[in-house]
């Protein structure tokens, strides 16, 4: 059982504030943390748990304009045996064509039974990628997968729908499946297995040495401007002290009658 | 036969602003098997309905779904092609944008066709920026719209239905959908709370649920929560409130350490009161909120619990 999983190293920016720069096309994260997509965790701890069923070999992939070393660590730490880093500065991040085309041409060629992506990223949420790469490696592939089981050469998979709904998908191997969060329990990288994980192989590309070239990419879309979101209705921020903030809340359940 | 859901009208009303902005057709596509009055419903919100009906495309299966479109598209060369987001949305909409070569947005809130130029305006990092995406030039553009943010207003006429005969379908037996799964029996209704205490990432460990369940029970709420609390499963499906989970509306909604993204917003933006606690002050859950606290929320929520309890006390 050989299992790719793709993997992106994202930006962790649920207690940042977001500077955008002078040109209003990118966000400054020189100073924001950088980890693995918990999306890719799930993905890659799901792989993990098949090798230690089935057998076989883990490799993680990453594609990114910045250095992405913690984060492969990481995954190697965590039961990936190999990785392949493609970093470029000239990649555009926020294009997923790109992105998948990238994927695509390091993954063509290699021996596979089943590739794992995360069903989005949490920075920019597209959820394309997984697709588009199975659709360019013309392989069948089912998304929003959050319970999978291996039978005869397929794969049955559970894949989540809206409002409590999901349905069981069957498809052929090789396959693509996008992961969804909650699939499993992710395991930690210790920090013995950190150790460990540097002796492992890691094998770095960028555009050149694939001999791609821009016009080989998608290119499909381009950020303008990034944007600060209104306000839709007006939140009254209560200030204060916990003595105050809960004397105002209490306040305001009185006014609304939910205190009776 | 089914019913359209209401991700069908969002999608529906994003199309018919820019149709009408730019003078073009609005063409809707339903595909099915024994759709029944569905095309004649659709017809009241689009310039025309295609109707593909049959029973290879009876369950939702991304492949025959795009041979399908793939072929009414080439048929018909419509400029812009716009799907719901959704988990089907999600599963077809990426194909077909490789398969047709054309640029693809997702989860797009607002679109514009100017001047040739085909711009999407959507969020990043989870709702706390947005961008606006300006798409390559192309014949096609493929967009897929987020839903349960546009009402939808029934046009006066009918627009012309038309039958698509059945297409020649490439078996794709390697894919197969074999059921779809209701969601399970529920031990507890929080769609018909009043008040709802919720719960997200944000409260640190599965060990203070404790000190949320003595808020909830003092101001007689019922306990809900966001995705990732149900991921390290602190708390069953069966609470979560989002876009795979319920949709309430309570009188008040509580929520507490939650970030704000529209994952869990869906399902909770039209509530009538809506009370947010977060430590971060840029969380996107005060983009929806009335009131909103920032700071620690072991300092505050003890604090709340007690002046709640001495109120209550006092009206005895």
């Amino acid at each position: 059982m050989n299992i790719i999983v793709c993997v992106k190293s994202v930006p962790i920016t649920t207690e940042a504030e977001l500077v955008i720069d002078r040109t209003g096309k990118a966000v400054i994260l020189e100073d924001t943390p950088f980890d693995i997509n918990e999306w890719d965790e799930y993905a890659l701890e799901e792989a993990v748990r098949l090798k230690e069923k089935f057998g076989g070999e883990i490799t993680v992939v990453t594609v990114s304009p910045r250095d992405v070393k913690e984060v492969i660590l990481k995954c190697l730490a965590k039961g990936a045996d190999r990785a392949i880093k493609i970093v470029d500065r000239s990649i555009a991040e926020y294009d997923a064509y790109t992105i998948a085309r990238i994927l695509h041409t390091a993954i063509k060629n290699m021996r596979y039974d089943l590739i794992l992506c995360g069903a989005q990223a949490s920075d920019d949420g597209y959820a394309l990628v997984g697709v588009m790469l199975a659709s360019l490696l013309r392989i069948p592939y089912v998304t929003m997968v959050k319970g999978l089981e291996l039978a005869n050469g397929y794969v049955i998979t559970v894949r989540e729908l809206e409002e409590g709904f999901e349905e069981i998908v069957e498809v052929k191997l090789p396959a693509l499946l996008t992961i969804q969060t909650g699939i499993n329990e992710p395991r930690y990288a210790s920090i013995m297995a950190m150790r460990r994980a540097r002796q492992k192989e890691i094998i770095s590309l960028d555009l050149k040495s694939m001999n791609l070239t821009e016009s080989d990419l998608g290119n499909w879309i381009e950020i303008q401007e990034f944007l600060i979101p209104e306000r839709k209705k007006k939140c009254i921020m209560l200030c204060g002290d916990a003595n105050e903030v809960t004397t105002k809340v209490v306040e305001i359940l009185k006014q609304r009658g939910f205190l009776k | 036969m089914g019913e359209l859901r209401n991700a069908t009208f969002d999608v529906l009303t994003k199309g018919r602003e820019l149709a009408q902005k730019n003078n073009a057709r609005l063409t809707a596509i339903i595909i099915g098997h024994n759709i029944g009055p569905l095309g004649e419903e659709l017809a009241y919100y689009a310039d025309e309905v295609l109707v593909y009906d049959d029973y290879k495309v009876k369950e939702f299966h991304s492949e025959y779904y795009r041979q399908v479109l793939l072929q009414i598209i080439l048929d018909r060369k419509p400029e812009v092609i716009l799907i719901p987001h959704t988990s089907y949305g999600l599963e077809l909409a990426p194909s077909l944008a490789v398969e047709l070569n054309a640029p693809i947005v997702t989860d797009v809130l607002e679109i514009s066709f100017e001047n040739g130029i085909f711009t999407a305006i959507r969020e990043y990092f989870g709702g706390k920026l947005k961008a606006k995406i300006v798409l390559r030039e192309s014949p096609h553009y493929i967009v897929t719209i987020r839903t349960g943010v546009s009402k939808s207003e029934k046009n006066e006429s009918k627009g012309q239905i038309t039958k698509i005969q059945n297409l020649y379908l490439v078996d794709m037996s390697y894919k197969r959908v074999i059921k779809l799964i209701k969601p399970p029996p529920e031990t507890v209704n929080i769609t018909s709370a009043d008040i709802i205490v919720a719960v997200g990432r944000g409260i640190g460990d599965v060990k203070n649920l404790p000190l949320i369940e003595e808020l909830s029970s003092v101001i007689g709420g019922v306990i809900a929560c966001s995705r990732p609390v149900v991921d390290m499963k602190w708390l069953p499906k069966e609470r979560l409130v989002g876009l795979s989970g319920k949709i309430v509306k309570p009188k008040l909604y509580l929520a507490i350490g939650i970030s704000g993204q529209f994952y869990h917003v869906y399902g909770m933006m039209n509530s009538e009161l809506i009370v947010a606690m977060n430590k971060d002050p840029n969380a996107p859950i005060f983009n929806v909120a009335d009131y909103g606290i920032v700071g620690d929320l072991f300092e505050i929520l003890p604090q709340l619990i007690n002046k709640i309890k001495e109120f209550k006390g006092r009206l005895k």
